[in-house]
């Protein structure tokens, strides 16, 4: 056992980092276990995958392996969250949410229980495993359920940041995690909180709200476009719900269009929120990047977000055809 | 409220069964639906358990070191409301309001709605793994604390309940006991017809339970048998209570139709009678 100060400087909180979400998360999980004796933590026999065998090793009394059982795994985290714990449950995102979805609508959600799902590959960049284990639907089974919250980080310094954050919450919480690694995107001074969305900047032709691994694809195309005399803005909406609703309709009142960008189907996820809240409250032309009422496939994730048309060039394209008109 | 008056008695507590049925009825018949078969068929056993086993304050409902009841067959919520008024948690007078718009008392139990209610339920299938979750964080806490949880014999056709069979053998709890409701029938007809659940023993027992099987209906048996329970070390102990659906009212006894039927008022009042209630 280290001091307070060796284990400060011991841990990382990922900021510039290009690391994979799903490893801050179990390094960020592990950390906490050792700050917050409540913390528990289940998995579905993938922990070697979500990284919370990290947690697993540091803490084996507070470890559970439910095998290959997510329905009961979310049961599970349920019961143990109503004796005062704080119960992190985490599998593969299709598995825990498609497979799960009816147990974390009757006993987290119904109930408000403090489980806190934190799910990993999601999305195409899964890669080689193919279409079975790439879960583009999700936020769109968890935005519909009442009483959750759903939180997609956009990197590994954000990621550290939301682990801490939702400890400290009371209810339940679904947060996205990806496989590969991902660009670091968020300023060393960011400090993220549930519902509040980060402004990198406003742009006056067009604002790009985005989040995961599409906040570094908004970003470059921000670039590109401002070659072509293009003015645009990214709005990383991290937390789809609650949505940051103020953010939304000062980017919409700056800009002629909207751009959604997810790795997640164009139906329902964070395109299907932003939609319904402009469309109800400052009309706009939306264009929503991401996959397009599809699965997805095996490959490289590189080839896979060219061949989804999940790139920086594809969120060009789509501005600069609206733009011609 | 009164503290709950708890007692080992046999004649105290089949008097109490008695009024819980007298109960459930009256409430079943002013709401105009809800469950009577599979109420009438456990309330032997959650009347035991309420009014003798289970260590709980209904005047401080979250009180930490209570045992925990879970209804995973959370359609019996009549027999749940009732055992949780009758004990003290909420006045009786709440039990006309059963499935009325606004009420604590919804169809299937909410715990965000009504105190003593540990959990919602009413999607079968999930209560055993909650319970398993208790059971987990109790021995964490090392608190002395027991969990129970109800179950019905139709619902241990869902899936999830085997994983939690599973998880509990696997983590040794023997700080849970489950309770199946063996009552033969099921919503659409006899399980054995809809789907043949048999043998149910050597299920439980192929996923590392201590068996017991009892006549749901003997108290002396039922509360026997859940001292017992207490005693089993390293495993979880699972009670088969072979019961009847509709029991103590013979035009209820054996009836699928009313799995999801409620008394008429004709029909109370016969049941009144045959249950000694003298018209009250």
């Amino acid at each position: 056992m280290g001091s307070r100060e060796e284990q400060k400087t011991q841990s990382t909180d990922f900021a510039g980092q290009a690391v994979a979400t799903r490893d801050a998360y179990g390094t960020a999980l592990a950390e906490l276990g050792k700050r917050n004796e409540k913390v528990v933590v289940l998995d579905a026999d993938l922990s070697g995958s979500t990284k919370t065998a990290k947690f697993a090793k540091a803490f084996p009394d507070r470890f559970f392996n439910m095998g290959i059982s997510e329905q009961d795994m979310i049961g599970t985290a349920g019961g143990l969250s109503l004796t005062g714990t704080i119960p992190f449950a985490s599998t593969f995102a299709i598995f825990e949410t498609g497979r799960a979805w009816e147990q974390i609508r009757q006993t987290l959600c119904y109930s408000h229980l403090n489980v806190k799902l934190v799910a990993t590959h999601s999305g195409i960049t899964v890669g080689e495993d193919g279409a079975s284990h790439q879960a583009l639907e999700d936020v769109a089974l968890m935005r519909v359920l009442p009483q959750m919250v759903v939180i997609v980080p956009s990197d590994g310094f954000e990621t550290k940041q939301v682990i801490d954050t939702v400890a400290e919450y009371e209810g339940p919480v679904y947060v996205r995690l990806g496989r590969a690694k991902v660009p670091a995107v968020m300023p060393a001074d960011y400090k993220f909180q549930i519902g509040k969305a980060y402004k990198f900047n406003i742009g006056r032709d067009v604002n790009i709200i985005a989040n995961g691994i599409m906040v570094s694809a908004a970003l470059q195309a921000r670039e590109l476009l401002s070659k072509e005399g293009i003015d645009a803005g990214v709005i990383n909406m991290s937390t789809i719900k609650p949505l940051d609703t103020e953010i939304l309709l000062e980017a919409a009142k700056s800009s002629k269009l909207i751009v959604t960008a997810e790795e997640h189907s164009i139906i329902g996820g964070l395109g299907g929120a932003v939609s319904e809240f402009l469309s109800e409250n400052h009309p706009i032309p939306i264009k929503r990047i991401g996959t397009q009422d599809t699965f997805g496939g095996s490959g490289k994730p590189d080839e896979l977000l060219k061949l989804y048309g999940l790139t920086a060039e594809d969120i060009v394209k789509t501005v600069t055809e609206f733009m011609r008109k | 409220m009164a503290t709950v008056t708890q007692s080992r008695d046999i004649g105290f507590l089949k008097e109490q069964a008695r009024i819980v049925r007298i109960e459930i009825l009256k409430m079943l018949t002013q709401s105009g639906s809800g469950h009577t078969g599979g109420s009438l068929s456990a309330a032997d056993i959650v009347t035991a358990l309420y009014f003798y086993k289970l260590r709980h304050k209904p005047e401080d409902p979250k009180w930490r070191e209570r045992d925990r009841f879970l209804l995973s067959k959370g359609h019996a919520a009549p027999l749940l409301y009732t055992a949780l008024a009758l004990t003290g948690y909420f006045d009786k007078s709440l039990l006309s309001t059963l499935r009325k718009t606004g009420s604590p008392l919804q169809g299937h139990p909410s715990s965000k709605m009504l105190q003593g209610v540990e959990v919602s339920t009413g999607s079968l299938g999930q209560g055993l793994s909650i319970a398993n979750g208790m059971a987990l964080g109790l021995r964490l806490d090392k608190s002395p604390s027991r969990v129970y949880c109800l179950l019905g014999d139709g619902e241990i056709q869902e899936g999830q309940v085997w994983e939690a069979a599973m998880t509990a053998g696997h983590y040794m709890l023997d700080n849970i006991c489950a309770i199946v409701d063996l009552n033969s029938l099921q919503i659409d007809g006899r399980c054995e017809d809809v789907m043949k659940i048999d043998p149910v023993a050597e299920k439980w027992k192929a996923f590392n339970w201590h068996i017991f099987e009892i006549d749901g209906h003997n108290m002396e048996e039922i509360v026997n048998t859940l001292d017992e329970a207490e005693k089993i070390k390293g495993k979880p102990s699972v009670i088969l209570a072979k019961t009847v659906k509709g029991k103590g009212v013979s035009i209820f006894e054996g009836k699928v139709e009313y799995h999801g039927l409620a008394p008429t008022k004709e029909e109370l009042e016969i049941a009144l009678k045959e249950l000694g209630e003298n018209g009250k």
